[in-house]
């Protein structure tokens, strides 16, 4: 136990968190989004798992990984025209059509993957960039001041996401949408433009995450996510619809990680058991449901198709 | 409008609410194969080969039939679970861990009465595969009926929990310690046995008992929902839990129990798996669907195509099962990777709920046959709060106008 706590150990697990706390932060403020305007996004992981492969696809092919970025975040553009049709156009079902774009990136991604690669080769990874002066703060700089330029961009998107939903007018009508449709129409807010929009930007957010998934790991392969993509959606309820709280729970759920990863390599935990203690931050979550459920409310209209007169 | 378009327009309203009662799904299948076929073609390989290979290897012969009836069997149970929650409003998602969890409990109680004559033992371990999925369904459903936790989620997490703990389950205190390998013990168990196994009923094949056990209990389900008191019950709290609150209905029970029976028919799905195995031993590769082949997963696509009736997902399991066997067929003919499949049943899923609502909205206007200009949909009566004897046949998605919280 005594190991964990040096100076060298504690700093590297902490950056380490935020790394892996990345692309569920980035995936989860684009569902929060999403779910503010009142559309439960479920297909996220596919998203993910299309997008990390299209980046990874590209990496391989450019060595450009700027270009793997963009064509991570065009990916999940395209799935969101998709996910916007099916469940704002279409007024589907949203918590199974969530589950068919999941099975459909599942596939797709693995057949390309087989198909068009074969043989998984690792691609370069992104270079950490060091903050001048933060850096050398002792303990903190290197925890916090030497991260990748995703990780700033996640963490920097938080108050932006907070600014944009509180403060502006594209923010009111997202929020007027998600708790009452029927109220915002009758003051001329196009509801379906609305959804479309916070879809569309949510599932740019996850090809983001794809990418930022793969270029944390350096290399894809099948099922790459294992279901991170459903766990920014449970943490989007974790931090109570609010970005701050989602944040919250990102870093707490890289930080399991983190720390499993950390102790195991340690001996902490015995390899023996290393898969029990895996389960932690899935246990965490669902504790976390709980608690949620009985003190904060969804949106009211999250999940429920907007229909005229209806 | 004059009169005869208005009778045109009606007649046209007859025909589209026809074609959509009675072709939706079966579109949907066709034209997600269509797209399979561009896939194909996009990647080099020559679709009617390809489709050919997979209903040779799904279909063609005794033992492909067999195999097909063998792979289909607990993603049959799986989608008849989802069916039963699906009638208390509930989505449930965790097939994987049930499944998993089933499997456990029914290599643990095979494991630890080997000396049992099978006529007892056989039984005994489809029950506690049972039992095992029961309690990893009824822990989200207490959590959805009690303190209002979204199902979906938490089913999901439950699965990555049940993979954890059979992960760890298999690797340490289940593995099968007799193995000699030099690169470390495979995550399996020992050889299950030999009265535990389902026996085979079609010679040269694998088509074992547990096959006609499935069909048996789904048929069983179908009884329990749309005949008994239990099945009415289930249905009401599905429909509407405030007025079933107010009929005197034990609202929260109904729906823990639901999904308990849910989690109970994925958990007889995982026993099958392990008991109808030609290893004859509980596997898994470390990997999330290690154990299960996602027929978890499968299982949503198997309920969604049977419309959601436990008598229609018998056919619609051995469809799916036979792509799933076939895929593979498919890789081998033309080098297209089996997951092309999945995605398949991806699009299945997105174009089933998509022309629900085209359906739902059809049948709406078709009760006002002068057209929406006059009477528009809202104010028909909701279409989808049939009388228990009506879900039969309807495949409505929503189970009532308020699926309020997903």
């Amino acid at each position: 136990m005594s190991h964990f706590f040096t100076y060298a150990i504690l700093t590297a697990t902490v950056s380490a968190a935020l790394g892996l706390a990345t692309p569920f932060l980035l995936a989860a403020l684009g569902e929060t989004i999403g779910q503010r305007s009142g559309v439960i996004n479920l297909g996220v992981d596919g998203i993910m798992l299309l997008s990390a492969f299209n980046a990874y696809f590209t990496a391989l092919k450019t060595g450009n990984l700027f270009y793997a970025i963009v064509v991570g975040m065009g990916t999940g553009l395209v799935m969101g025209v998709i996910t916007a049709f099916i469940s704002v156009t279409l007024k589907a079902e949203q918590g199974i059509s969530g589950i068919g774009v999941y099975l459909f990136g599942l596939g797709f991604s693995d057949l390309l993957f087989i198909k068009l690669v074969g043989t998984p080769l690792p691609i370069n990874s992104l270079n950490p960039i060091d903050i001048p002066l933060l850096d050398r703060i002792p303990a903190i700089g290197g925890m916090f001041f030497k991260q990748t330029i995703l990780v700033y961009l996640a963490f920097l998107l938080v108050p932006v996401v907070t600014f944009l939903l509180n403060r502006t007018t594209f923010g009111m009508k997202i929020r007027a949408s998600g708790e009452n449709p029927a109220a915002a129409d009758s003051v001329g807010v196009n509801v379906s433009r609305v959804r479309w929009s916070a879809v569309l930007i949510g599932c740019t957010m996850a090809g983001l995450a794809g990418a930022a998934l793969l270029l944390y790991d350096g290399i894809f392969m099948e099922n790459l996510t294992q279901s991170e993509g459903f766990i920014a959606v449970a943490l989007v309820y974790f931090g109570a619809w609010r970005p701050v709280g989602v944040m919250g729970g990102s870093v707490l759920y890289g930080l399991a990680i983190a720390i499993v990863l950390e102790w195991k390599s340690l001996g902490i935990i015995p390899l023996s058991a290393s898969d029990l203690a895996a389960t932690a931050p899935a246990v965490i979550t669902i504790l976390a449901l709980l608690t949620v459920a009985r003190r904060f409310r969804q949106p009211a209209a999250l999940g429920k198709p907007y229909e005229r007169g209806g | 409008m004059s009169r005869a378009s208005v009778a045109l327009a009606g007649a046209w309203q007859d025909r589209r609410r026809f074609l959509l009662s009675w072709f939706a799904l079966p579109m949907s299948l066709v034209v997600a194969l269509a797209l399979g076929a561009v896939m194909m073609l996009a990647l080099g390989a020559n679709p009617i080969s390809g489709y050919n290979a997979l209903i040779v290897g799904a279909f063609d012969g005794s033992y492909a039939l067999g195999a097909t009836a063998v792979k289909a069997a607990p993603l049959l149970l799986v989608a008849v679970g989802i069916c039963v929650a699906f009638r208390a409003n509930v989505f449930n998602i965790g097939g994987e861990g049930q499944l998993a969890m089933g499997g456990l409990a029914s290599s643990a109680t095979a494991i630890a009465l080997p000396h049992l004559p099978s006529v007892v033992l056989i039984p005994l371990v489809l029950l506690a595969g049972a039992a095992g999925g029961a309690l990893w369904g009824a822990i989200p459903g207490a959590f959805k009926a009690y303190f209002n936790v979204n199902e979906i989620l938490s089913t999901i997490m439950l699965n990555l929990v049940a993979v954890q703990v059979m992960n760890w389950l298999l690797a340490g205190p289940m593995v099968d310690k007799t193995q000699n390998s030099t690169y470390g013990l495979i995550p399996e168990t020992e050889l299950l046995p030999r009265s535990s196994w389902l026996p085979i009923i079609v010679p040269n094949t694998q088509l074992h008992l547990g096959v006609l056990i499935a069909v048996i209990v789904a048929v069983g389900v179908w009884v329990l929902i749309y005949r008994t008191s239990f099945g009415f019950r289930v249905q009401a709290v599905g429909l509407s839990r405030d007025a079933s609150r107010y009929s005197g209905m034990p609202v929260k029970r109904t729906m823990t129990v639901a999904m308990a029976v849910s989690g109970a028919l994925c958990g007889l799905g995982g026993a099958l798996l392990v008991f109808g195995s030609i290893s004859h031993r509980m596997v898994t590769d470390g990997s999330l669907t290690g154990f299960t082949g996602s027929d978890g997963f499968n299982g949503i696509v198997v309920a969604l195509f049977g419309a959601l009736n436990p008598l229609w997902a018998i056919v619609s399991a051995f469809l799916f099962g036979g792509l799933l066997v076939g895929g593979d067929a498919l890789q081998v003919a033309t080098g297209v990777p089996a997951d092309m499949v999945t995605a398949l049943e991806g699009l299945v899923v997105i174009f089933v709920v998509s022309l629900e609502y085209m359906r739902r909205r059809s049948r709406a206007t078709a009760v006002a046959p002068s057209g929406r200009s006059k009477a528009p949909p809202s104010k028909a009566p909701p279409p989808e709060s049939p009388p228990p004897e009506a879900g039969a046949g309807d495949g409505s998605l929503v189970a009532a106008g308020e699926r309020a919280d997903p």
